[in-house]
């Protein structure tokens, strides 16, 4: 039998019981609008489940009730013992059907028109009608449909796979003994098999079974009968598996108990039997393991068959993309999303994408696309759900609310767009024009939004009007597995997320890894990058005897970097933020199942969870983000926070990473950091002159090298070496694409991370200005400046690809003077034109003046109106709200990320990452082209 | 509740008895610093000797760690932190009681676990007005006993300090 339909009879057969018990439950209570909510739902998804699996009898039935069920639910209809035996009579054909179709994976033809014009007698609110309908056989067109199939195919009962069960024979049957009558006999010897139970094996026949004979029999005598599929597979209570899980846990550690102690012990007679309880536990354990993971593709299994069927019967063309389908998710979990998804996948190609013609003259590509993604992110499971569709239309959404009187018109003028988006959740809301068999009624959301919330999750959408609006339902990893990397650290052990683990780097000690100290903040140089180091040790108090703040903790950082100690750092990667933890050793990995820790212990930032080890320890997990965002604000943390929030502000705003260098002249030079791509010492023997410029072979390929000092002269330099020959020069390595060039100096001095002031000079070529930096006056170099040396058409390229169009315009948003300076030459030699204004004010300014652009780039930072505050503004305002809006900068954390992404910033950029500024900025501008 | 073990001689049956008629209650008993405290016994999941508990940095300093109980963790509370008594000696070795708190478990650590009461109603009284704040926050009231004073925990107070730090 097919998965989908096995799986529809397990799912509606287990619905259908629920309906029973709470039908009866509404009829003592008929006001609880909370269970004709959930009984509405119930109807609801079997009927949606009937519509795209192609079964039209089920779905007529069931839209029937679920017509009259609206009525009880809006208040138009009383909920009556007639009504609900109605219904109930309804459920009952429902539950007939299923088991045809459960025997003949086909629907029994014929119709119930009978208990149908009953349905929508009481529906239409025809109480009389109704009452007297009361007593309508909801059999009859059942029982005149059964007769059909059994005349169309008279196959003999001893073909099937399963013969049914006599309704008194306990044995399995005997299909030897069985006599063969044909379907037409079993009709006229109903009683002997009127309760078929497919032995736990579907038929593999499309033969109807005589069981029909017996199902289609007089319905008052034949009580539907429990379905055989839902039988096949049985449902555990997830505490039942929680209470395995634990003992499963409890004998591994027993278990590994007594492996120590035979470890002691030689030649024992306990070796062989240990061996295999050994074996054995693993692979109980395993198999525990595997009874609640699965991958959400699961989930996912039936919607590329529901996209079909939709796009057929709504006429349009959907795509749909399925990412992330492997990513395994905690089988409670996965139960609880299941219907949520199909929900609102549902409600994409209903709602989202547009009809071909609407497409075609919105300028959109005539197949719609839905794209599923799900990926772990920060101890969650997100699951995005994304259309390219018509997005949701603020002002259907404004109307509906006052019409249903959510919200007065006042209350909606004083929303953003986005709080006004979020009425789509409430119960009873739809903008559906009309209430189509797929979706429109108003369920669906509130029922996906309940569901999330239930298993302690978030749905967010975002939506732009004619673009397509995008799902984020994010759920917390409570219950998921992960493997984690086991370190120590003071003798304690913690557990780090493996996703976030880049590397593991030796250090101090006898390494060729250094830990050096930068004003007592320890950095590493790796690979000549320079990674900002954080000691667990010193992170975590770990030393401290009591944990009074501020108490003395020894430094390892400061023991690593005099190389009196020899210790580990785990690169860890947090967004674009790489940093090294120190700890003092490296254990295995382990698979982990993540606990959440004690309430009275959330508030703890640096801990995402807690775990059990195998060995029977409990070892807390580490959040790196919980300890990015604490390395970020180290130097700041003995300070009060309110007192300070202006302060730090500054202070992180310009905090930038620069590399300090000495050429041409003692002062010290600088150069940000993220511009150069790696530092090289080259011997000068090997460079070369060619066309007139110095060439060095590096990677395979000839790189050009500019000496920062114009009258540096290779041939002077190499003589004034001495005798060795071995003369060297440190290179900076700038890489655009596939070229890159060098910048000679004379010495790299230092990586500092600091709050910068640039003066301006820009009188110099190749010097944007000078800054105090380490306490010394710094020229700060123009790296485009170098480029554009080595190569005269360093961006020529770039410039030609936009040749052909119109300069696209931006507008460039941020108080600091350097960046500006930085960046307005960057883009323009990239093919933009570029506006420059210092604060969102100015900016706004602008707008109310009437210009436009085609995007903006802003930095979150800025005194005054900050860059989440601008965005609001620019998305709340006519002019501009269809303007992308990208934000930089300094600092990124998955929380900026999120707040950027729901105040309506397209997209985030680190600042200083030139290559992702580009390429995000052509994206950008090609999708809102495209939408366009 | 397979891990408790009443120290008297009644059977369970018997302090089910007794609580059911409403005159008396039964309480876990417990030593901290020589004072007898007491835990409603239904409240009450398992008692530990010592454990080995691991330290959770940056916790409030009245919670001492966690441990794994069969394969769930609690959170392990030092009871004399809490009520702002020094910390027990190093050599002297804590009991605990294990507590179910919003389907989390807790475990008390206390200098010593005593037998269990069945005190009377009637022998109640309110927390006096100069009992030491913490411990009126702690305590829901004192029984009178015979030669002795027991002050009643109240679970969900003892393990809120973590809001109040936080806040």
């Amino acid at each position: 039998m097919d998965d989908l339909l096995c799986e529809f009879l397990t799912e509606t057969s287990e619905n259908l019981s629920l309906l029973d018990i709470q039908l009866v439950k509404l009829e003592r209570n008929p006001n609880d609008p909370e269970l004709l909510d959930n009984i509405f739902r119930l109807v609801h998804t079997i009927k949606g489940t009937c519509g795209f699996l192609g079964l039209p009898r089920l779905e007529a039935v069931a839209h029937a009730g679920e017509n009259v069920l609206g009525k009880f639910r809006d208040g138009e209809l009383d909920v009556t013992p007639q009504a609900v035996t109605l219904i109930l009579s309804s459920l009952d054909t429902i539950k007939r059907i299923i088991s045809t179709l459960e025997a003949t994976e086909e629907e029994p033809a014929g119709d119930d028109a009978t208990l149908i014009a009953a349905l929508n007698a009481m529906a239409s609110g025809d109480a009389a009608d109704a009452s007297a309908e009361e007593d309508v056989d909801p059999a009859a067109g059942d029982a005149a449909a059964i007769d059909d199939p059994a005349t169309d195919d008279a196959a003999p009962i001893a073909e099937l796979e399963a013969a049914p069960e006599p309704a008194d024979a306990d044995a399995m049957p005997d299909f030897d003994t069985v006599d063969a009558p044909p379907v037409a006999e079993a009709d006229s010897e109903p009683v002997d098999l009127r309760e078929p139970e497919s032995l736990g094996q579907p038929l593999a026949t499309t033969a109807p079974p005589p069981a029909l004979a017996g199902a289609g029999d007089p319905v008052e005598q034949t009580e539907p009968k429990e379905s055989a599929v839902a039988n096949q597979s049985i449902r555990v209570s997830v505490d039942l598996l929680e209470n395995l899980m634990t003992m499963v846990s409890e004998l591994v550690l027993t278990r590994n108990q007594l492996l120590q102690i035979l470890r002691s012990q030689k030649d024992s007679d306990f070796d062989a039997p240990l061996q295999r309880l050994n074996h054995v536990t693993s692979e109980l354990q395993e198999g525990v393991m595997k009874t609640r993971m699965q991958p959400i593709g699961n989930a996912w299994a039936k919607l590329p068959r529901l996209i079909r069927d939709l796009s057929h019967e709504l006429g349009k063309k959907i795509d749909l993309q399925m990412v992330g389908a492997e990513t395994e998710l905690d089988r409670q979990v996965l139960e609880l999303i299941k219907d949520p998804l199909t929900h609102m996948v549902r409600n994409s190609a209903d709602h989202g994408i547009e009809p071909i013609d609407e497409r075609s003259a919105a300028g959109k590509p005539e197949t719609g696309r839905i794209r599923l993604n799900a990926y772990h992110e920060g101890g969650h499971i997100n699951i995005e759900i994304s259309d390219d569709g018509r997005g949701l239309a603020i002002d259907k959404i404004n109307a509906k609310a006052i019409a249903s009187g959510v919200a007065t018109e006042a209350e909606l003028a004083g929303m953003s767009d986005q709080q006004i988006q979020q009425f789509i959740f409430k119960a009873g809301f739809s903008t559906a024009a009309q209430v189509t068999s797929v979706s429109g009624r108003g369920v669906g959301l509130d029922v996906v939004r309940t569901n999330v919330e239930r298993i302690g999750g978030t749905i967010e959408l975002k939506s732009t009007e004619g673009r397509g609006s995008t799902f984020i339902i994010k759920i917390p990893l409570t219950l998921a597995i992960v493997s984690a990397l086991v370190v120590e650290s003071s003798g304690e052990r913690f557990a780090i997320p493996q996703i976030s683990v880049v590397e593991l780097v030796k250090a101090g000690g006898q390494s060729e890894h250094a830990v050096e100290l930068v004003n007592g903040a320890p950095v590493l140089r790796l690979r000549s990058r320079l990674l900002p180091l954080v000691s667990l040790r010193s992170l975590l108090k770990l030393n401290a005897t009591d944990k009074a703040p501020g108490g003395a903790t020894a430094d390892d950082a400061s023991e690593l970097a005099a190389e009196s100690t020899e210790a580990f750092i785990v690169v860890a990667q947090v967004g674009t933020y790489s940093f090294g933890i120190i700890v003092d050793r490296v254990f295995d990995t382990e698979e982990i199942v993540v606990k959440p820790v004690a309430p009275i212990l959330r508030h703890i930032e640096m801990f995402s969870g807690n775990t059990i080890l195998g060995d029977g320890s409990v070892i807390m997990i580490l959040d790196p983000n919980g300890i990015a965002s604490a390395t970020g604000e180290i130097s700041l943390a003995d300070k009060a926070e309110s007192e300070d929030q202006q302060r730090r502000q500054a202070d992180t705003k310009d905090r930038v990473a620069l590399l300090l260098f000495r050429a041409a002249g003692e002062s010290p030079k600088a150069v940000p950091l993220a511009l150069v791509a790696r530092l090289e010492d080259i011997e000068l023997d090997k460079v070369e002159a060619a066309n007139g410029q110095y060439v060095v072979q590096y990677r395979g390929a000839l790189m050009p090298l500019v000496p920062f000092d114009p009258t540096f002269d290779l041939a002077s330099t190499i003589a004034g070496t001495g005798e060795d020959g071995t003369a060297r020069k440190p290179v900076l390595v700038f890489a655009d694409g596939d070229r890159s060039m060098g910048l000679i100096v004379d010495e790299i001095v230092d990586i500092v991370e600091q709050h910068m002031t640039v003066e301006l000079s820009g009188d110099s070529d190749g010097v944007l200005g000078s800054a105090i930096i380490a306490g010394k006056a710094t020229e700060v170099v123009d790296a485009g400046h170098f480029l554009t040396k080595a190569y005269p058409d360093w961006f020529g390229a770039r410039r030609e690809a936009h040749g052909e169009e119109v300069a696209h315009r931006i507008l460039l948003v941020d108080d600091s003077p350097f960046f500006l300076n930085m960046l307005t030459p960057l883009l323009d030699v990239a093919g933009y034109r570029v506006t420059a204004v210092e604060n969102a004010g100015e900016a706004i300014a602008l707008r109310d003046a009437g210009e436009q652009f085609d995007i903006i780039v802003s930095d979150i930072e800025m005194p005054g109106m900050d860059g989440f505050e601008f965005a609001q503004a620019v998305k709340d305002g006519d002019r501009w709200s269809q303007t992308p809006i990208v934000a930089l900068s300094s600092h990124t954390t998955p929380r900026d990320l999120d707040r950027g992404r729901q105040v309506g910033f397209t997209d985030y950029v680190a600042k200083f990452d030139r290559e992702a500024l580009l390429t995000t900025l052509s994206q950008t501008l090609t999708d809102a082209r495209g939408a366009a | 509740m397979n891990a408790l073990v009443p120290a008297t001689d009644k059977s369970p049956a018997r302090l089910a008895d007794e609580g059911r008629d409403g005159q008396t209650v039964d309480y876990v008993t417990m030593t901290v610093a020589d004072q007898l405290f007491g835990i409603p016994v239904l409240q009450v999941q398992d008692i530990l000797g010592p454990q080995r508990i691991t330290k959770i940095p940056l916790a409030p300093s009245e919670v001492a760690g966690s441990l794994n109980l069969r394969g769930r963790i609690v959170t392990a509370v030092d009871v004399r932190l809490r009520l702002g008594l020094p910390p027990r000696a190093a050599d002297t070795r804590a009991m605990s009681i294990v507590v179910d708190h919003g389907g989390e478990l807790y475990s008390l650590m206390v200098d010593s676990v005593g037998e269990v009461l069945s005190v009377d109603a009637k022998d109640f009284d309110s927390n006096p007005a100069t009992l030491d704040p913490v411990w009126r926050e702690v305590s829901s009231g004192i029984y009178r006993l015979k030669g002795d004073l027991l002050l009643v925990l109240e679970v969900a107070n003892l393990i809120t300090f973590a809001a109040r730090d936080a806040a």
